[in-house]
């Protein structure tokens, strides 16, 4: 594109140079949290309190993840998240293309009642506490299908899954019915395999918002036994006795090294683990958000 | 219906049975709706009355502006509204035309690797969570952190700060992290509008002696503008959001004075406290404003542009 352009100018203009330098400062600013807390993470406890630890461990350990893999109360919480990821993502996904398609079909009846009806949910809601007060009484409270059923359906992925469902040729489905199948096997034998591109998009959006969010554990159960992980880290950060006490289980479950570390390079450690699934997927999907992104907002 | 549905004997069972099968595909969907979305929104009404958890949104006796009353006179109320507003003036400052900015650099570099490198490093913060990203920097903002080194090395502070228990600084702390985790992801839009623009455009300008900022400001940026006039309205319907995941974690008895917005303010007198009449009357109050602001940028922005959401 432009590059061919500039190239017929020749050289490096100043406005270049300054683009690149700052450039390399913003890509500085924007990889090195990651970097500190991967740092940290390999840096021994005792030394890391001294401070200055900022571009490369002083003194490397494995320790802090030792004690992160052998510590209960993390690993439970990976569980959950785990389990809330994958269990949430294959239910809102294969959920939320069913609807998408039947609102595509061309002859759907009551179309017109039917997406007002869906996109005023976009503009207005209930707000926080009678949202609460349903779940309560749905008796989804405190219990791990808190996660997976509220969030079966999301109005922005549908606006999404609909527009490129819409792009597919009307052909297939025509021929499809000459053979006799029903608009459910086209769904789930057509149309689902070709939707791949964008179902990929709305998977790595609901995948990692379920792996990122805290609030619903925060809101909507009480039971440790249901807490995520990002949960149990904001109360690792916001609560002094609650890392007090995984320090002291760090200790407990790494006997060899329980002088060396503290609560504060095993909180590295956790958050490491917890950040790097995701950022080390995300490069490669680079071009499935991105389209999904584009979608989204010239539809909306 | 069919556009083509010319033959009536084509209005057979399997007509029908089509009909039936797009219908049972798109009713789960409305009953969540219904369930998840209108049924919250009918419980806006415990916001005119006496909450009972024991009967329910029907139940409870009818209380009027009570707690309409109750939220205008509460002396939290201007502490909270200042700091909620002032967070996000600062955002639309800054952060509105952060991804903007971010854009036209990322779309005016030469080496299509170096782009592709900015590019993929800038989503990096969008894919931390807010704990884990507001974690680290608490970290870098504590007294002895880096970011007091940089200063100290910058001659703009003696000493070590500790900056997250300072209300004075909170707002622009808590807009310039805001702006680090979303300006990537924010510019998505903004390059695939600036990348999609006809190329033979700055070729003729380049002819015609344009230089580059002059073709960023008239070629660039007018391209653009539609999708800059939609994030705005947004941006500006949204002036009482702060949302609660990124506010709570960096909040702390010590700067909450700057950093209890009406979000975490409804959270606590409704978790915590348990008033949830009171809680849901803010509430509303709140998606009042917005639906209005939405309305109203809306329509200052057909007015002024031409351009808007609907």
């Amino acid at each position: 594109m432009r590059v061919e352009e500039e190239r017929k100018v020749g050289g490096l203009k100043p406005f270049d140079i300054i683009n690149i330098i700052i450039m390399i400062v913003f890509i500085i600013i924007m990889a090195y949290p990651l970097w500190f807390i991967i740092v940290g993470a390999f840096n021994e406890g005792k030394d890391y309190m001294r401070g200055g630890v900022y571009l490369w461990p002083r003194v490397w350990t494995m320790d802090n993840f030792k004690a992160v893999f052998r510590d209960r109360s993390i690993i439970g919480a990976f569980a959950v998240t785990v389990a809330k990821c994958a269990v949430g993502t294959v239910t809102s996904v294969l959920f939320t293309c069913l609807v998408s398609y039947g609102l595509c079909r061309p002859n759907l009846k009551f179309r017109k009642i039917y997406i007002p009806f869906i996109m005023f949910t976009m503009f207005f809601g209930g707000g926080l506490i009678p949202y609460f007060l349903l779940i309560r009484s749905l008796h989804l409270y405190n219990t791990f299908w808190v996660y997976i059923i509220p969030s079966l359906f999301n109005v922005w992925n549908m606006i999404i899954i609909q527009s490129f469902m819409r792009e597919l040729p009307e052909a297939l489905n025509e021929s499809a019915k000459m053979d006799g199948a029903g608009e459910y096997r086209i769904f789930l034998q057509i149309i689902l395999p070709l939707s791949k591109p964008v179902i990929a998009a709305i998977a790595l959006f609901t995948i990692v918002g379920h792996w990122n969010s805290y609030f619903d554990s925060m809101m909507y159960t009480a039971d440790v036994s249901l807490q995520t992980i990002q949960l149990y880290l904001k109360k690792v950060i916001t609560d002094p006795s609650v890392a007090a006490g995984m320090g002291a289980t760090a200790a407990r479950v790494v006997p060899d090294a329980a002088a060396k570390i503290t609560a504060q390079s095993v909180k590295l450690a956790a958050m490491a683990v917890t950040a790097l699934p995701v950022v080390a997927i995300y490069p490669f999907l680079q071009k499935y958000f991105v389209k999904g992104m584009t979608i989204g907002a010239v539809k909306g | 219906m069919g556009a083509k549905s010319g033959k009536i004997h084509t209005w057979n069972r399997d007509r029908i049975k089509g009909q039936l099968e797009i219908q049972s595909m798109v009713w789960p969907g409305l009953i969540f709706l219904f369930i998840f979305s209108y049924i919250p929104m009918y419980g806006i009404i415990i916001a005119f009355k006496d909450f009972n958890i024991m009967s329910g949104f029907a139940g409870g006796d009818f209380a009027g502006l009570k707690y309409f009353r109750q939220f205008l006179t509460d002396p939290q109320l201007p502490l909270v509204l200042k700091n909620t507003v002032m967070i996000n003036l600062l955002g639309l400052l800054i952060g509105f035309p952060a991804p903007v900015l971010l854009a036209v650099l990322i779309t005016e570099l030469r080496g299509k690797k170096f782009r592709k490198l900015a590019q993929t490093v800038s989503y990096l913060p969008h894919f931390l969570s807010w704990v884990i990203f507001g974690g680290i920097m608490l970290e870098l903002l504590a007294s002895g952190g880096i970011v007091n080194k940089l200063l100290n090395m910058l001659h703009l502070a003696d000493g070590s700060l500790n900056l997250m228990a300072d209300p004075g600084k909170f707002y622009l702390i808590f807009t310039v992290i805001s702006v680090i985790k979303s300006i990537g992801y924010g510019s998505i839009l903004y390059i695939s509008a600036i990348t999609s623009v006809d190329q033979d455009m700055y070729e003729a300008a380049y002819i015609d002696g344009a230089n580059r900022l002059q073709k960023i400001a008239y070629i660039t940026i007018p391209a653009i503008m539609g999708t800059i006039v939609i994030m705005l309205i947004f941006q500006i319907s949204n002036i009482l959001n702060t949302g609660f995941e990124q506010v709570l974690i960096l909040q702390n008895s010590l700067n909450i004075s700057a950093s209890e917005t009406i979000d975490t303010y409804v959270y606590k007198i409704g978790m915590t406290q348990q008033r949830y009449s009171y809680a849901t009357a803010v509430g509303l109050f709140k998606s009042i404003i917005a639906v209005i602001l939405l309305w109203l940028a809306n329509k200052s922005s057909n007015k002024i542009t031409g351009k808007g959401l609907f």
